[in-house]
């Protein structure tokens, strides 16, 4: 098959105060519970303010992907952290609403440009 | 349960590593794509499948998935069909409710699934498993 997953964990990469985190491969529910966790290990070891999740090369995302996504924005609020979720596939984004998943707390940007200035945004609201 | 005029099986696969879930689906989008599904059709059959894997996956621990072409009432489809010998639904009326689930999923799996296909039919027996066909008609 291609695309099988690799069992490698997925890149987050630090850029001044935030995290890129860009997810390449359709991963596995043990990829997705792993992220959760070293996203929230990471914000705590580099006092990120903001994380940026691209997830443009997904081309689906079930509840259960959907409920880890909120999760971490949810986790990542309490830790005084904003995530945003970019680059969605149009067909993902109507799957997901079909589906009936709430996503709630977190914030969409188009690509990862937009996705920057909407976490600089956050974190000078936050600031003000 | 979804009785095809004609079937013809495209894949027979087992499911017994979390792995597969992510293998099964995959197919299940490429085969879509190879029978003129569009990219949203494909997309809601294969998060569809994804949903039942991972059900199939927690629950039963494993199962097999067919992948078929079909004809049902005149009508070309492809049909996913998922069955495993797992601890079966008592109340198969609840596990399609949306809000319900026994292991605190939120169960929004099932009652979403059968909202992105045509067809979602689920038949269970407790102590000797459980089927969820999946149909989506192509265009």
């Amino acid at each position: 098959m291609n695309d099988r997953p690799a069992a490698s964990r997925i890149p987050i990469i630090k850029i001044g105060t935030h995290l890129i985190v860009p997810i390449q491969v359709d991963m596995t529910d043990q990829m997705v519970n792993d992220l959760q966790i070293n996203v929230l290990a990471a914000i705590e070891r580099t006092g990120a303010r903001g994380v940026l999740i691209d997830i443009s090369v997904l081309e689906m995302v079930d509840s259960f992907i959907g409920r880890m996504l909120s999760g971490i924005a949810r986790m990542a609020s309490v830790m005084d952290a904003a995530v945003v979720i970019v680059g969605m596939q149009p067909a993902v984004a109507i799957t997901l609403v079909e589906l009936g998943l709430e996503m709630k707390g977190i914030d969409y940007a188009l690509n990862i440009e937009d996705g920057m200035v909407l976490l600089d945004q956050r974190l000078q609201e936050s600031e003000a | 349960m979804i009785v095809p005029d004609h079937e013809q099986v495209l894949d027979r696969l087992p499911l017994k590593a979390e792995i597969d879930i992510v293998y099964i689906r995959q197919l299940v989008r490429q085969r879509g794509k190879e029978h003129g599904m569009g990219l949203i059709d494909q997309t809601r059959i294969t998060t569809a499948a994804s949903e039942v894997l991972r059900n199939m996956y927690v629950y039963a621990k494993g199962g097999e998935t067919t992948i078929s072409l079909v004809s049902v009432k005149g009508r070309s489809g492809l049909l996913v069909t998922c069955r495993d010998q797992g601890p079966g639904i008592r109340d198969i009326q609840l596990a399609l409710q949306d809000g319900y689930s026994t292991v605190n999923s939120l169960g929004s799996g099932l009652p979403g699934a059968r909202r992105l296909v045509d067809c979602l039919e689920l038949e269970s027996e407790v102590g000797r498993g459980t089927t969820v066909q999946l149909l989506k008609y192509l265009p």
